[in-house]
């Protein structure tokens, strides 16, 4: 062993090693920071998706704003935008699925498969730069609205809490996805299935009419939906004067349960794609 | 399993050891009752058609896919029962490409180096001395997406050992390549191994590259382990002006060109596209 000329290259002892969770950690930011640094080298993605919220809010809102009684009495793009900054967090994070199945048909899914990272934190770090991306489209929404007249709160506490639901939001849609492309494998087969999910987790909510307007049944199935105590959340915090319908802590605590819940799903399932 | 050669030391545990070790899918059985022995610090060659089996088994040692039956340790752990310890031990170079375009060579050692919990004060250290090992310093700051195929392999390379692994699997290294970058990555491989003392298993369907760079060979067909033993010893085996790929061919009843899937060629040929 004395005679290595590469003192720097050696095995990693134990001893060196961070505690568990520090190390745990460390495997969740090694795969956000890489997405991260790709963001960094390439942001052109961000532009792009911001054309999608733009769009409803300049085009849609404009026109459904002239009907009356949809909104609760208040303006209906008040109401919108909320539902609108949901939306552009779901519509990128249930991207992240095909974007894995890029990654295994290339071979890059197999390098973190092959690492001692708990299956958990490779999940994690996926939807940690969900996260990311998703706070950047915030940043968007935000400005879009500000230009439109939309009385958005900037109280610290407020900003703080529609990061934290965005952030929440856009791990659970995102580790929702990669659930998805566990089960379908392929690009094609994702491409089917993910416009035929995305668009009812979007109409079957509160995104952009409340579910009073809607018959027993679809109510039932909107009360249901994730993106429902998103949109709520976002809806009193986003907007000065914004109230919630079921409560923050209650929005906050479904998010958080069933993002862990599909976190464990994915751990479990994500080997699928690479053996 | 073929006899035990001439070099064998019988108490010398293998680094990677298998038993019986058996991969189905439906019907279909990839890997029949493969038992082999790799000892600690040689460069090990699996040789077999497209469809053999090579891929299969380096799954199953790498814990990316579980054993039908039998049983594997590798660096002294078990796959099935210890993968995480498996994992922290091995480095793995597949053969398609894991070296991410879009992130710049250091940022993707940055990424192993966080996967494999180098402490972050040796992080840099490592970096620079796997880059130099490979050759490939002045090019830290660029993105992949602007390598050479020859340079992505290196940068693999690099990034599966840049925690030290005592076994490095490669899977098809070269494919793709053209002669000189072939050469420059097998003079890489034999340096880490001088280097680090690193034990290294590569499949391959080149005779060649099995001849020049692997200390022993096992030769698989149809999942099965035929033969196993330097490329001298299976020559010699055949006849006194033998090459490998006539011990090929008296292995397998077949030329090693002929094989292959639908399958196989779409990899084959996608993996090589993008290293070139």
């Amino acid at each position: 062993m004395s005679d290595r000329p590469a003192p720097a290259l050696a095995p990693i002892r134990e001893a060196a090693l961070p505690s568990p969770a520090m190390g745990y950690l460390t495997q969740v930011y090694a795969v956000a920071a890489a997405e991260i640094q790709k963001l960094g080298h390439d942001p052109s993605e961000l532009l792009t998706r911001a054309l999608q919220p733009a769009i409803w809010l300049l085009l849609f809102g404009q026109v459904m704003a002239q009907v009356r009684g949809i909104a609760d009495g208040g303006r209906y793009l008040d109401f919108l935008a909320p539902g609108i900054l949901a939306q552009s967090v779901l519509f990128a994070a249930i991207f992240y699925g095909i974007a894995v199945i890029w990654e295994r048909d290339l071979g890059v899914l197999h390098r973190y498969m092959v690492s001692p990272a708990p299956r958990s934190a490779l999940v994690l770090g996926k939807a940690a730069s969900s996260a990311v991306r998703g706070l950047s489209q915030a940043v968007i929404v935000y400005g879009l609205a500000v230009l439109m007249g939309i009385e958005v709160s900037f109280s610290p506490v407020h900003i703080a809490g529609v990061a934290l639901f965005i952030a929440i939001g856009s791990a659970l849609f995102s580790t929702f996805s990669l659930i998805i492309a566990c089960i379908v494998k392929t690009r094609e087969r994702f491409m089917g299935i993910g416009q035929v999910l995305t668009m009812p987790i979007f109409f079957a909510s509160n995104a952009i009419y409340p579910i009073e307007l809607m018959p027993a049944w679809l109510r039932a199935v909107s009360s249901a939906n994730p993106l429902t105590y998103e949109v709520d959340g976002l809806r009193a915090l986003m907007l000065a004067g914004g109230t919630s319908k079921y409560g923050l802590g209650v929005d906050l605590a479904i998010l958080t349960a069933v993002t862990a819940l599909l976190v464990a799903i994915a751990a479990r399932m994500y080997p699928r794609l690479t053996s | 399993m073929a006899a035990p050669d001439s070099g064998d030391r019988p108490n010398e545990a293998g680094i990677i050891e298998t038993q019986a070790l058996t991969r189905s899918f439906g019907d279909l059985t990839a890997l029949d009752a493969v038992s082999l022995q790799v000892r600690p610090g040689e460069i090990f060659g699996l040789i077999g058609p497209n469809g053999a089996g090579k891929s299969t088994l380096i799954k199953m040692l790498t814990t990316l896919l579980p054993p039908t039956s039998g049983t594997a340790r590798v660096a002294g752990f078990d796959v099935v029962r210890q993968p995480a310890k498996v994992r922290a031990h091995i480095g793995y170079v597949p053969q398609l490409l894991s070296a991410d375009g879009a992130l710049t060579a250091y940022e993707n050692l940055l990424v192993s180096a966080r996967l494999y919990l180098v402490p972050p004060a040796q992080r840099a250290v490592r970096i620079e001395a796997a880059l130099k090992l490979m050759d490939l310093e002045d090019a830290a700051q660029r993105l992949v997406s602007g390598f050479s195929g020859g340079m992505i392999r290196r940068l693999e390379i690099a990034q599966s050992m840049i925690h030290e692994p005592a076994v490095l699997f490669m899977d098809e290294p070269t494919v793709g390549l053209d002669p000189v970058a072939r050469r420059a990555v097998w003079d890489h491989v034999r340096q880490l191994r001088a280097n680090l003392g690193t034990t290294i298993l590569i499949t391959t369907h080149l005779m060649d590259e099995a001849d020049e760079l692997c200390d022993r060979i096992g030769v698989l067909h149809a999942g099965r382990l035929e033969e196993v033993g330097a490329p001298q010893e299976l020559k010699a085996r055949i006849g006194p002006e033998a090459t490998l790929d006539d011990v090929f061919a008296h292995v397998t009843g077949t030329e090693i060109t002929t094989a292959g899937s639908y399958r196989d060629v779409r990899q084959t040929r996608a993996s090589a596209r993008a290293h070139s």
